[in-house]
């Protein structure tokens, strides 16, 4: 009897499904262990539910003035103080979080997609293919830090959504570059040639059997990649190129406590702390599930 | 090694090439006319016809692409559309302080980086290990613009050591090379430190102990020479994040450099100053690799012999 690809395909789903029920129990167990882990992802899971519940925690609105109530220091009414406007900062930063987090999100998602395509085009298909995509991803790298998101932003113009984009722009040749090798390294082994040789299309090969085994050194990046996503994208706002005022957004608040260093340190002080804490968070978290999920990777 | 020098020279070529094709096409993205911009509010028609045609965007986009690539070889960056001088005169007045900003950051970083990473492999797991490992977890996760303004306070308007802002002395420099060097150090001692780890498990440490060398020379003569193979490349991997990092540090302190100069062009819309800047910095960042590779190769024998 010849055997197809589809055939092979209807008879394991079970096998499968326990399989991968094995790897998660064996890696929740190892991240489990992991206390640092633990307290990156109970810091990043503090901020999902401030993020989510800002709208009932928030004991002010983030966006009312008070002129009259303007740069009080950290009081029992006020438990971060005020800003110049009298607006009240543990409000702005609990809205913040939202902003923070989903700047993180979305532009890690940008750069995560077309890092993926990118990296498992060129890893996958070689040859050529390989080597143009791979000296763009040089020429993207070739931009220090920054200021690749700088000339992006420079072209689009300030704002919070244009930093997603350009932040995630930034990102994609880290990802680019992580999948073409992961990809490079998987397509070697024999399961992949015999899924080829039952018939199986290079686009069900790479989505069904390159990807999923390819999944947790891009699970890693993109957690760690959050985190320097907040940082950047705060940094954006911090020079006035990103979320613009009145928005509560932390590098924005911390631009605007700048102004006021000198006669209210306070109101640069807690969205400093906010985004180091966040940040920490991910990195944390990002550092844990690489020793759980990819040994290999562990520094 | 001259051969390998010459080939990564060549190797360059292409990727300045794609940076200013990059630079170039990120300009394209401007929304609206650069006519239009250009010419100034109210310019009547004629005159947007004639900028148009003196900047040679009525050519096709290759022959200008073809056209800028060839004013960039000859240095002619263009005008600031701010000062209406040329760009290159603008950044090379701004260049030097960036250049002293970021090597006494990098200094920073591969000094303190390396010798917390130092203490650490060799006190693994004690209270000082665990305590500098804390510390840089902290060091990568701080923005550095808001450590620079944490600094300024604590040391500057409270302790009144170091002037708040400002360039041109050893003190004016203290401040802001740590706020820019810190998060460089954090990962140069994370690498470090696990680099120093495997070396010093290795036979000719053992033998090394075993003659009844010192400690001392033992880590830092016979370890720390191989440990640092790996860092080298860490290093120059941070010199470019420290090179973007410049914009936001001197932002904070209030220096004239290059990336100040980089943000207030983006806010004045001042294209030309924009692209020459951005396409400067990526080059300085692509000469500094082109050093680093040839360090590293010349640190570590073995890849000469693979």
């Amino acid at each position: 009897m010849k055997l197809e690809y589809a055939d092979v395909q209807q008879t394991s789903p079970k096998q499968t499904a326990s399989r991968s029920k094995q790897k998660w129990n064996g890696f929740y167990r190892k991240l489990k262990r992991n206390k640092i882990a633990l307290v990156g992802g109970a810091i990043v899971l503090f901020y999902l539910l401030v993020a989510m519940l800002a709208p009932v925690l928030a004991p002010f609105d983030p966006l009312e003035i008070h002129l009259e109530k303007k740069l009080v220091p950290p009081s029992a009414e006020h438990w971060m103080g005020t800003d110049d406007k009298g607006r009240d900062i543990l409000s702005r930063l609990m809205y913040g979080t939202q902003l923070s987090l989903a700047v993180g999100f979305v532009s890690v998602l940008i750069g995560m997609v077309f890092g993926i395509v990118l990296g498992v085009v060129a890893g996958y298909y070689g040859k050529w293919i390989d080597t143009v995509i791979m000296r763009v991803i040089d020429v993207l790298l070739a931009f220090p830090g920054i200021l690749l998101a700088l000339a992006i932003i420079s072209a689009l113009g300030p704002s919070l959504m244009n930093v997603m984009v350009a932040v995630g722009i930034f990102s994609i040749p880290t990802f680019a570059r992580i999948v073409r090798g992961s990809t490079l390294a998987v397509k070697k082994l024999e399961y992949v040639d015999a899924v080829r040789a039952l018939g199986a299309s290079d686009f069900i090969i790479i989505a069904k059997h390159i990807l999923p085994n390819i999944m947790s050194p891009i699970i890693v990046q993109a957690t760690l990649r959050v985190a320097t996503a907040i940082l950047t994208a705060a940094g954006l706002s911090f020079l006035g190129l990103g979320a613009q005022p009145p928005t509560p957004e932390w590098g924005a608040m911390l631009s605007n406590g700048r102004d006021f260093l000198f006669s209210a340190p306070h109101i640069a002080l807690f969205p400093g702390i906010a985004i180091s804490t966040l940040v920490l968070g991910f990195n944390l978290f990002g550092d844990g599930l690489r020793d759980a999920l990819d040994p290999r990777m562990k520094k | 090694m001259l051969v390998f020098i010459i080939r990564r020279i060549l190797q360059m070529i292409p990727v300045l090439l794609g940076v200013t094709l990059v630079v170039f096409l990120i300009m394209q993205m401007v929304p609206g006319d650069p006519a239009v911009l250009l010419a100034g509010e109210g310019a009547t028609p004629e005159k947007i016809a004639e900028v148009r045609h003196q900047l040679g965007l009525d050519k096709p986009l290759a022959l200008q692409y073809l056209n800028y690539v060839k004013d960039v070889a000859q240095g002619d960056l263009g005008e600031s559309i701010r000062t209406n001088r040329p760009v290159l005169s603008e950044i090379m007045t701004r260049l030097p302080v960036t250049i002293e900003l970021a090597a006494a950051s990098i200094l920073i970083t591969i000094v303190l980086g390396v010798f917390a990473g130092v203490v650490s492999a060799t006190k693994q797991y004690t209270v000082a290990d665990i305590s500098l490992m804390i510390v840089a977890l902290l060091g990568v996760s701080l923005p550095n613009f808001w450590l620079g303004l944490m600094l300024i306070l604590y040391f500057s308007v409270k302790l009144h050591l170091f002037p708040v802002a400002g360039w041109g002395s050893f003190m004016h420099m203290v401040l802001p090379a740590l706020t820019l060097g810190t998060s460089g150090a954090a990962i140069v001692a994370r690498m470090t430190r696990s680099s120093m780890l495997e070396v010093i498990r290795q036979d000719y440490i053992r033998t090394a102990r075993a003659k009844g060398v010192k400690e001392r020379v033992i880590v830092y003569k016979h370890a720390l020479k191989n440990a640092l193979i790996p860092v080298v490349t860490v290093v120059g991997l941070q010199f470019g994040s420290l090179l973007g990092g410049t914009v936001l540090t001197e932002s904070v302190f209030a220096i004239n450099g290059l990336g100040r100069l980089i943000v207030d062009a983006i806010r004045m819309r001042d294209l030309p100053m924009v692209q020459g800047a951005v396409l400067v910095v990526s080059v300085i960042f692509v000469l500094v690799n082109l050093a680093v590779d040839i360090i590293y190769r010349s640190l570590n024998k073995r890849i000469e012999l693979n």
